[in-house]
C-alpha cells in the first residue's frame, strides 16, 4: 500500500488546476505564434494574452491596459520598486515598507538602498499589523514608494492595506502591495485597497509557475528594468509567455467562481486543524492574527522542537508543510517575519506553517493529526531543552 | 532546505544513543537555543575507554545525525583517539552535510571535547 501524502504547502505553490492546464495547451503547440507577430499565427496569440489581461483586469477592478505580465511575484515586486524609484529619483529618494515583507521586497529596498535611497522598515505589532499612525509619522517630503504587503507569506496577517492606501493617496505618494498570498483567495479591488500597485503571481491560485503581473495605476511613473522591446507597451519588454498568461487568466476566472464558497471551507478546516493542535499537543502557539489572516494559513510554533526536524519527520510520513527555522536557510537566522512579531528565537525555531488547498480533506487534517503528536513527542524526547522545562 | 546524503537520512530517522546517561563521568553541552542548535553529549569512561555514549538534541536534521553518529564513533575508543576525532571525519562518516550544515559537526566535535574536559575535571 502506498503511503498517503497530504501536501500542505500551498503558500509555497499550488497544483495547476486541470482546467487550467486544458487553457494552456493549445499554445504551446497549436497556437504557438509570438504575439508580437503581425501574421495570423501572431494574432491567435495577441488575442489569447489580451483577453487573459481583460479577465485579470475584471477580477482586481482595474482596466486592462493597467496589466503588465511578468515572470512572476518577484519579477513584479523588483519592477514596483526598481521601476518607479528609478522613475522618481529626482522628486525624492525616501521608501517606506514594513519589517515583514517578503524578499522580493526587501532585498529590492536593500538593493536602492545601495543607490543611495533611505528606507524606513515600520515595525509590526504582536500579530504582524503595521500602524498606519506609524507610517503617517514615517513620510517625509522625500518619500516616493509605500509598500506594504496585502498577507504575509508566512504568518497570514492581513494588512489594513485600504487605511494604507488612504494615507498615501491624501499625501500623494506611490502605494504598491505585494499581493502574492491573496489573489485569488481573498476579496480584491485595487480601488477599494487605494492601491497605484500591485503584484501576483499566478501558481499561488493554481495557475502555472513563471508568470506574474504588476498592476500600474493609469498616470503611475514607472520605468521598465528590462530593456529590448514593446511588449507590454514596452514596461516589460520580453516575449510574452502566451501558455502561462492564457493559465494565469482561467486561474483567475475559476477563482473568482469559486473563491468566496472555497475559502469558507477551507478556512473550516483550517480552524479545526489549529483548534485539535493546541488541544492534543501542548505548549504552541499561533503565529499571526486570529482573524485577520488568509483562510488557508496556519502557523504554529511547537516549543523544544526545531522547524526543519519536524518537517523531515512530516515528510517521512508522506506530510509536506514549511518553516521560519534557521535551519531551512543559509543564513542560520530565523524568520525575520518571527522575530518582528516579537516570537524569540527558539520560537521562531519550532515555527510550521501550514497552507491548505482546494483538495484539502477532513481525512487529510485526521491523518496529520494521527501523525503529528508522535512525531512532536519523539523530538522533544530526544531535545535537551525539553527535560530542562519539564 | 539543505539536501542530506542516504546517512544523514539514516542517522536522523534512527538515531543511536539517544537519551542521557543517569550516572555519566562527563557531560558536554554545546550550542545555544538562540541559533537552533543545543547538543548534550553524555560519556560513561572505564580505564580511559570511553564505554558508553548517549546525546541528546534539540535542533535540525544534521544537528540530530551528527549526535547519532559521533557517540556511534567515540564508542570504545580511547579517550585520546575519540579527542582526535575532526570534525570533518564526522561529516565524511555521513557521507557528507551541506555546507551550511557543515557547524553542525563542529558542534558535535566540540561537544565531545567538552564531556571529556568534564570527565578529567571531576577526575582531578
Amino acid at each position: 500500500m502506498s503511503m498517503r501524502r497530504v501536501y500542505l504547502d500551498h503558500a509555497a505553490t499550488t497544483p495547476v488546476d486541470r482546467q487550467v492546464l486544458a487553457a494552456m495547451l493549445p499554445y504551446f503547440t497549436e497556437e504557438y505564434g509570438n504575439a508580437a507577430s503581425l501574421h495570423s499565427f501572431g494574432q491567435a496569440a495577441r488575442q489569447a494574452v489580451e483577453e487573459a489581461r481583460q479577465q485579470v483586469a475584471l477580477f482586481i477592478g482595474a482596466r486592462a491596459e493597467e496589466i503588465i505580465f511578468t515572470g512572476g511575484g518577484t519579477e513584479s515586486d523588483n519592477l514596483a520598486l526598481k521601476g518607479v524609484a528609478s522613475a522618481l529619483a529626482a522628486k525624492g529618494r525616501h521608501i517606506i515598507t514594513s519589517a515583514v515583507e517578503h524578499h522580493a521586497i526587501s532585498e529590492s529596498c536593500g538593493f536602492l538602498e545601495k543607490e543611495g535611497f533611505r528606507i524606513t522598515y515600520l515595525p509590526v505589532d504582536q500579530y504582524g499589523l503595521v500602524d498606519p499612525d506609524d507610517l503617517k509619522k514615517a513620510i517625509t517630503d522625500e518619500t516616493v514608494i509605500i509598500s506594504i504587503m496585502h498577507a504575509n507569506n508566512e504568518i497570514g496577517t492581513i494588512q489594513p492595506v485600504a487605511e494604507i492606501g488612504r494615507i498615501a493617496k491624501d499625501r500623494g505618494i506611490c502605494f504598491h502591495t505585494d499581493a502574492v498570498q491573496t489573489l485569488g483567495h481573498v476579496p480584491l479591488n485595487v480601488n477599494e485597497l487605494n492601491v497605484d500597485m500591485l503584484s501576483a503571481s499566478a501558481h499561488k491560485l493554481y495557475g502555472p509557475k513563471g508568470v506574474g503581473l504588476l498592476y500600474v495605476r493609469k498616470g503611475t511613473r514607472i520605468n521598465p528594468i528590462l530593456h529590448g522591446g514593446e511588449q507590454e507597451r514596452k514596461r516589460r519588454p520580453s516575449t510574452q509567455n502566451v501558455p502561462g498568461i492564457v493559465g494565469f487568466g482561467k486561474a483567475v476566472q475559476l477563482a473568482a467562481e469559486r473563491m468566496a464558497q472555497d475559502g469558507k471551507a477551507i478556512s473550516g478546516l483550517r480552524n479545526r486543524f489549529i483548534r485539535e493542535v493546541m488541544e492534543k499537543i501542548g505548549d504552541c502557539r499561533l503565529n499571526g492574527h486570529p482573524e485577520l489572516r488568509l483562510p488557508n494559513n496556519a502557523n504554529i510554533s511547537i516549543e523544544y522542537v526545531e522547524g526543519e526536524s519536524l518537517i523531515l519527520s512530516l515528510d517521512m510520513e508522506g506530510i509536506a508543510c514549511s518553516t521560519g527555522s534557521a535551519c531551512s536557510s543559509a543564513s542560520l537566522e530565523p524568520s525575520h517575519v518571527l522575530l518582528a512579531i516579537g516570537c524569540s528565537h527558539e520560537m521562531a525555531h519550532g515555527s510550521i506553517r501550514f497552507s491548505l488547498g482546494l483538495s484539502t480533506s477532513d481525512e487529510d487534517i485526521d491523518y496529520v493529526m494521527n501523525i503529528l503528536p508522535g512525531v512532536v513527542k519523539r523530538l522533544r524526547n530526544m531535545s535537551p531543552l525539553y527535560k530542562t522545562m519539564q | 532546505m539543505a539536501q542530506y546524503s542516504d546517512k544523514v537520512m539514516d542517522h536522523f530517522r534512527n538515531p543511536r544513543n539517544v537519551g542521557a546517561i543517569e550516572d555519566a563521568d562527563g557531560i558536554g553541552k554545546e550550542g545555544n537555543p538562540l541559533c537552533g542548535d543545543v547538543m548534550e553529549l553524555y560519556i560513561k569512561v572505564k580505564e580511559d575507554v570511553i564505554e558508553d555514549a548517549k546525546f541528546k538534541t534539540f535542533g535540525c536534521g544534521a544537528a540530530i545525525a551528527v549526535s547519532s553518529i559521533v557517540t556511534e564513533m567515540v564508542k570504545g575508543k580511547k579517550i585520546e583517539e575519540a579527542l582526535g576525532l575532526s570534525n570533518k571525519v564526522v561529516a565524511e562518516a555521513l557521507g557528507g552535510l551541506p555546507s551550511s550544515k557543515m557547524h553542525c559537526s563542529v558542534l558535535a566535535v566540540d561537544a565531545l571535547k567538552k564531556a571529556v574536559d568534564d570527565y578529567r575535571t571531576r577526575k582531578a
